[in-house]
């Protein structure tokens, strides 16, 4: 069953082609020495990567949606690892209920939760506040944690924990010396995942964050809507070039067809 | 399992709370809002009202958005389906090595913002853009296509941007595939293309129908992309939603479009899930 139709081949190599151009053209363009974006060019140059330095605001929206992304990721771990316990562990009353609610973030379009939140926030005063920002991005991640975590948890053999407490070890013992070790990959590809949901989310951002509190993806959209400048394509680059050290280590780590499994 | 039987309540009880602090209660409160009236001397009022309801059902403004919305859809569907399955057989015969890389390749790009895929889209597809240029070098034609700003863009880019997941979802499909009912085929005689068409297509027909719900629901509701490429012409229902609250601040209204726009995806998603799990019952044990 190896020989696979050189049509099938040449297809094959157009759609590489086709998931690559944008992104191979962004980095090529980086490199001009012209104030516009045309390509080809002639002369190449580093001066857009020296002007990022120059640009006000997208370094402090860099470090803003670095810090975001940290902490919405941890949050969410936070809340996820119990509630994927619960989930993969314990037969009870309205556990489909509780599990739809927390994935519900993956079914709602980020425009209507975008909305929703300003909505809310306004409400509560908080609109534009660092708060509202890192609550509404723990609340978007939550799903992705939650399933790393619900399918490592459930190859689990319980009869580990009533060893151990059999031995004597507390319930919290327990949880800390033998279950969550065995956790561990999912936290981690989930939390790695939600990192990057975090720092990539732009739609929802557009409506929670203020002047202040502007994310690297929102200050990107913004300046798109405006100009279309090389800046964008030497910011876009080192995004990229980020992406695919973080892209390397998942893959290796976990297989991206796992992670990224029914993301809707 | 543990005997406890407040213990998982517990343990859930947080993320619960975190939930229906930041999904429930906001939802409500819109489709609340959806309901008030709004004037545009003295903004958003106090009271009940379908009038925003009725505005969307009865303007031909709002026709046009929503059948441009679903026909977009419809066309990332479409094209997504076309593209993305034969790929998917593709991997799934390439050499362990080749398909590492390729699933990277194919996959890599969800974990790139949205906006920097977007932006390599308008490089490639302005008047002046790569692709127009290219196309105008070799002769084939001699007024560039107008791409940027146009329907046919807005499907490219986000067919670039959706067509993984159909991918995914029939690659999945496809490794539960045994390959010995292949190889009895063909030691009956059946020839690739009958292999192909009654052997292997029925058996990944419920990862392709999964694929296009996911890339048809998430079509209708990008918003980056076709902001973008389509520009503030070729309106669709998330622009129009981010132009009532952000452009003319006529909330009501743009939460009114936002409810419908959400329980059209959720009704999509939710019912043709439930179909497909009632048909291809036996594919799924």
């Amino acid at each position: 069953m190896s020989h696979t139709p050189l049509i099938l081949r040449l297809f094959h190599w157009l759609f590489m082609v086709f998931m690559l151009a944008p992104l191979v053209v962004v980095v090529l363009v980086s490199f001009t020495d012209k104030g516009y974006i045309a390509f080809p060019f002639d002369g190449a140059s580093l001066r857009w990567y020296s002007a990022i330095w120059n640009a006000t605001g997208f370094i402090d929206s860099f470090w803003l949606s670095l810090g975001l992304g940290i902490v919405s990721a941890t949050a969410a771990v936070m809340f996820a690892v119990p509630a994927a316990m619960a989930i993969a562990w314990h037969r009870f009353a309205g556990r489909e209920a509780v599990l739809g609610l927390l994935m519900s973030p993956l079914m709602i379009p980020a425009i209507v939760f975008g909305i929703a939140l300003l909505r809310l926030f306004t409400h509560l005063g908080l609109s534009g506040s660092l708060w509202g920002l890192g609550a509404a991005h723990t609340v978007m991640v939550l799903p992705f944690v939650m399933r790393l975590v619900i399918a490592a948890a459930t190859g689990y053999d319980h009869t580990l924990s009533q060893a151990a407490t059999s031995l004597g070890a507390s319930g919290w013992t327990v949880f800390r010396r033998i279950e969550l070790p065995h956790l561990v990959p999912g936290i981690a590809g989930g939390w790695l995942i939600a990192f990057i949901t975090s720092f990539d989310e732009v739609t929802m951002s557009l409506f929670v964050s203020s002047p202040g509190t502007t994310t690297l993806p929102v200050r990107m959209y913004n300046y798109i809507a405006n100009t279309i400048d090389p800046l964008l394509a030497s910011i876009s680059s080192l995004l990229i070039l980020v992406t695919l050290v973080l892209m390397i280590i998942l893959d290796r780590a976990f297989g991206l067809d796992r992670i990224l499994g029914g993301k809707a | 399992m543990k005997g406890q039987a407040a213990l998982p309540y517990w343990l859930a009880g947080p993320g619960v709370l975190l939930a229906l602090a930041f999904v429930a209660i906001p939802l409500v409160l819109t489709f609340g809002l959806s309901f008030s009236p709004f004037s545009d001397q003295t903004g958003i009022g106090e009271g009940f009202t379908l009038s925003n309801y009725g505005q969307i059902v009865s303007d031909d403004y709002f026709h046009e958005i929503f059948l441009r919305t679903i026909g977009l859809a419809a066309a990332v569907t479409v094209v997504s389906l076309l593209i993305g399955v034969p790929e998917a057989y593709v991997l799934s015969r390439l050499k362990p090595t080749m398909r590492a890389i390729s699933l990277v390749i194919v996959l890599g790009p969800l974990l790139i913002s949205v906006i920097v895929r977007t932006l390599g889209w308008t490089i490639l597809l302005g008047n002046d853009g790569v692709i127009n240029n290219a196309l105008m070098a070799i002769g084939i034609i001699s007024q560039p296509l107008r791409l940027m700003y146009s329907f046919t863009g807005m499907v490219i880019g986000l067919v670039h941007v959706l067509v993984p997941f159909m991918v995914l979802s029939v690659w999945t499909s496809l490794q539960k595939l045994d390959p010995a009912t292949e190889q009895a085929a063909a030691s009956l005689g059946a020839g690739s293309s009958t292999i192909l068409w009654r052997i292997v297509l029925p058996q990944v027909l419920p990862g392709m129908l999964s694929g296009g719900l996911i890339v048809f629901a998430m079509s209708a509701s990008a918003f980056a992309t076709p902001a973008i490429i389509g520009g503030r012409r070729l309106k669709i229902v998330p622009t129009a939603i981010y132009d009532e609250f952000l452009s003319y601040l006529n909330w009501p209204l743009g939460a009114a479009l936002a409810f419908i726009l959400l329980v059209f995806v959720l009704a999509v998603s939710l019912g043709a899930n439930r179909y497909i799990e009632r048909r291809f019952r036996q594919v799924f044990q």
